[in-house]
């Protein structure tokens, strides 16, 4: 590619959202703290100062250039960068490359990837620089052509006008020579849009297919051979002492073998050899930071640790309580990094959500300023709330240090489950009161034990503290209130977090306290209208405050046929969740017939299956309906994964999976042969978040249909998790042999 | 150290490794081919899924030794040339479907695909949901759905 010749960068003035439109309803209503102020506003306020950093570049060939400041991670931004750009500076699609950004310090706040927040925080500076980009080249063509600027227009990547034309690669330079103005511009309206809202394919979709797409365990660096850590038996175990360092490192292809802060790391030739050595190495361990700690230990701290409900009220009443366990958050590219350390400096790639807090990490553990350190964020083979640490690159460094020579550390996928990352088991308590036709009170108390969110998400937080209507509580806590909300009138809703206990891995997962929170609310509002004679659908539609809440949850009752007559043992959920400016509607049918249960899966769990789903959602501003329909798809797997099958089980001080036949994920064999996404029109002029928004709503709605199928309404998730549906591979060695029986399974 | 032949996507390719070491790393770690990809290393995930004379199996199973000289192994990278096109049917249908989210996956989802409908066309009859439900793939991001259509439409067209 050219060297880019001209760059465009945006500087914004501070961005205002409209008040969002509310209507009144039948019920009463609640104040919510989220209507005026939620997470996704903190993180795009805490960006913005910096946003004038971001820049478009053109080059030469005619091509334009975005180094993203974000991860991609399987979302869809880069593809949706690459539109608004395409749109605002006025090229064809494919002559946009967006790649991603190294860590950035002067970005602050500006370069963390969580919280569905990427469209919302970067939907104005992105086009803004673009279209910067585009009055810098308009002005230019006028120069070149002599016409005058207000008769020239940039299409396809050409000014035309007075009869003539020209390319932007021919203006590049010249677009880049002239002096330096802060210009005014005016963004396209949403009625010219030609890019913005049309569906569009991703533009990495061809190398993901051709296995060209370069994650960090295929990057080419130098003498960055394979490694890989022996890992305690129990979480965070350190080692003690090991007994045949001088054996393993004489096995076949070992080049280095030391001891660092979370194992034995091993470097060889292969990764194959660098886990025949982990097998081989013999260590003793001191006790992990949960010994001897089970699923029921957890469980009963999680009680002893809950606010009190009060007394019992004189009005009706539901009172539920809810258990959520462990789960693993674990994406299919295990926690991995290629390090380079020397001793002065050190460049390190892997894929970041958290980059400039990772390269300060990574600083800090090495003894190097962060100045010295080299930060690259590679695409990223999924995240799920995983990638906003940086465990590997940690590790990774740590490693390349020891052994005086590059890496490429992976971690076993035994390790990855068993020691990676889970989301914190929880309970959560409801109690609803109503009277006559209202309900006049609702109340969620969630216990959870502590979320680990020392990623640089404390840090934006922090720094925004005094702007707060929470007032100074832990990050934890703002978190919480800022991303809950009461979308139903339902008089005083209140909801607490406490968080008790520490010494698990917990990160936040996709769609962090939402799914088991709506779940568990969801669950309670289908009780209510049962003992207020309601239907579901017609009870939540009734009591939704707001109209595009309304809407989405029309739009699925109308497609999936709600109310539709299906044999017992099948029946129907609905439910909504609203999120990140975005709303969100989801319709299942479940099957928990016995013929479908008990189908005969190989080392897999059947149990009830979604046979349809339908899901109804509004972003507002919709960029790429193609993408907000692929998190849709990808939201409703995970929640129907929530509810029914997948979970880690704590017994002794260490999680049992060690496979994805042990936890069971969505697969093919539960995935509905029927789904269909509807995207709303868009109904406002700015982007809502999607990348996790249906996570909640699916959970529920499987949850609701399963209370409906079975007469029961389910209160321990998944709900299978009392059934161990596998043989648990040993701790020690801490990762399963290489099986060589390949052969026997061509098919 | 032993030296392993075989074909390669078309080439014939020799390495010297320990006969032990899974075609996996071999293929990974010393050729540098990594559209096969590591998710498990247990032949679980599936997601280095290839072919070994045209039906699909799993290298982090297979010790190279086991490899014979004659064996034609094919990873996404030359799946093209075994019709001699730029792109195999079923990578078309996965682009007009748009299902690839993070990618990971989607190599040993598209080997494993080709082998299925090569399979069921042997036995003369239609790709059915069973054998859709059969396929054990994971794929974390969940294009489960959008896999199932681009699988029927990329048979349709092989």
């Amino acid at each position: 590619m050219a060297a880019p010749t001209l760059v465009a960068a945006a500087e914004l003035g501070l961005v205002g959202r409209p008040a969002q439109a509310s209507t009144a309803t039948s019920g009463i209503p609640s104040a919510e703290i989220t209507e005026i102020l939620d997470l996704n506003d903190l993180m795009t306020v805490a960006a913005l100062p910096t946003s004038g950093l971001v820049t478009v570049e053109v080059h030469a060939d005619g091509t334009v250039s975005f180094a993203l400041p974000r991860a991609e991670v399987g979302q869809g931004i880069t593809t949706s960068s690459a539109m608004l750009i395409a749109e605002e500076l006025g090229v064809p699609l494919d002559r946009v490359r967006v790649g991603l950004a190294d860590a950035r310090p002067e970005l602050v706040f500006n370069q963390l990837t969580g919280a569905s927040n990427t469209t919302i925080s970067t939907y104005t500076p992105i086009r803004v620089a673009a279209a910067v980009a585009r009055s810098r080249l308009l002005r230019a063509g006028a120069v070149e052509l002599g016409v005058d600027v207000g008769r020239l227009r940039l299409v396809d990547g050409v000014v035309t006008g007075g009869g003539l034309s020209i390319g932007i690669g021919a203006l590049a330079e010249r677009a880049a020579s002239l002096e330096v103005l802060r210009v005014g511009v005016t963004l396209k309206d949403d009625a010219e849009f030609t890019v913005i809202g049309t569906p569009r394919n991703r533009v990495d979709a061809l190398a993901a297919v051709t296995g060209r797409k370069q994650f960090a365990m295929d990057l080419q660096v130098p003498d960055a051979w394979p490694t890989m850590i022996c890992r305690a038996p129990t979480i965070n175990g350190k080692v003690r002492a090991v007994g045949n360092l001088d054996a393993v490192r004489a096995m076949p292809g070992v080049s280095d073998v030391g001891v660092v802060s979370t194992g034995v790391a091993v470097r060889a030739r292969t990764f194959g050899q660098c886990i025949d050595a982990v097998r081989a190495l013999e260590v003793s361990w001191k006790a992990g930071t949960v010994e001897g700690r089970s699923d029921d230990d957890v469980l009963e701290e999680l009680r002893r640790a809950e606010a009190p409900m009060g007394l019992k009220p004189l009005v009706p009443h539901v009172d539920a309580t809810f258990t959520f366990r462990f789960r693993s958050n674990s994406a299919l590219e295990t926690n991995c990094a290629v390090a380079d350390v020397r001793p002065d400096r050190a460049e390190v790639w892997s894929s970041l959500k958290s980059p400039i807090v990772a390269k300060k990490a990574i600083a800090a553990r090495l003894g190097l300023s962060p100045g010295a350190v080299t930060v690259h964020v590679t695409e990223g083979g999924g995240s799920f709330g995983r990638k906003l640490f940086f465990d590997a690159a940690l590790e990774a460094a740590e490693a390349s240090k020891l052994f005086g020579k590059p890496v490429r550390l992976m971690w076993h996928r035994a390790d990855d489950s068993r020691q990676g990352r889970t989301h914190p088991m929880a309970r959560s308590r409801v109690r609803a009161t109503h009277l006559a036709g209202s309900v006049l009170s609702f109340r969620q108390l969630h216990t959870s034990v502590t979320t680990d969110l020392g990623h640089g998400l404390g840090e934006v937080i922090t720094a925004m503290a005094a702007s707060l209507p929470v007032g100074d509580v832990a990050f934890s806590q703002t978190f919480f209130q800022l991303s809950q909300n009461m979308p139903y009138d339902f008089g005083a809703s209140t909801r607490q977090l406490r968080e008790t206990g520490r010494g698990f891995n917990t990160g936040s997962m996709r769609n962090v306290y939402s799914p088991d929170m709506t779940c568990a609310r969801e669950l309670v509002v289908d009780q209510l209208a049962r003992r207020m004679g309601k239907d579901s659908y017609q009870f939540r539609r009734a009591f939704l405050r707001d109209a595009r809440a309304r809407a989405v949850l029309d739009k699925v009752a109308e497609v999936g046929g709600w109310g539709r007559k299906l044999p017992d043992g099948v029946a129907q959920g609905i439910a909504f969740h609203g999120e990140y400016h975005s709303m969100n509607a989801v319709l299942v049918e479940l099957d928990t017939r016995p013929e479908t249960t008990q189908r005969r899966i190989r080392d897999g769990v059947a149990g009830p299956r979604v046979t349809k789903a339908v899901v109804a959602v509004d972003v507002g501003r919709v960029v790429n309906p193609k993408g907000l329909e692929a998190q849709m798809l990808g939201c409703l797997m995970d929640g129907i994964a929530l509810t029914l099958t997948s979970s880690l089980h704590l017994v002794d001080g260490h999680f049992l999976e060690a496979s994805w036949d042990n936890y069971f994920y969505t697969r093919q064999w539960n995935t509905p042969p029927e789904v269909q996404v509807v995207v709303m029109p868009s109904t406002g002029s700015e982007p809502g978040g999607a990348g996790e928004l249906g996570v909640a709503a699916s959970m529920a709605a499987v949850a609701c249909a399963y209370g409906r199928a079975t007469g029961t309404m389910p209160t321990d998730f998944p709900i299978n998790h009392d059934t161990l549906s596998f043989e648990p591979k040993p701790a020690v060695p801490p990762v399963p042999a290489s099986p060589t029986d390949g052969l026997t399974w061509a098919q | 150290m032993p030296q392993h032949t075989f074909r390669l996507n078309g080439e014939q390719v020799t390495v010297e490794v320990e006969d032990d070491v899974r075609l996996l790393w071999v293929l990974r770690d010393l050729l540098g081919v990594t559209g096969p990809k590591y998710g498990c290393g247990i032949n679980v995930c599936k997601a280095c899924t290839s072919h070994l004379n045209g039906k699909a199996v799993n290298p982090c199973a297979i010790p190279v030794g086991a490899v014979r000289p004659d064996d034609e192994v094919t990873t996404i990278e030359g799946l093209p040339d075994t019709v001699g096109r730029d792109l195999h049917p079923m990578q078309e249908a996965w682009l007009e479907q748009d299902v690839a989210q993070c990618g990971y996956c989607q190599p040993g989802q598209i080997m494993t695909a080709v082998a299925l409908v090569r399979r069921v066309a042997a036995e003369g009859r239609a790709i059915t949901d069973a054998d859709l439900d059969g396929i054990r793939n994971i794929c974390r991001c969940g294009t489960y759905p959008r896999i199932r259509e681009a699988i029927r439409a990329g048979a349709a067209r092989m």
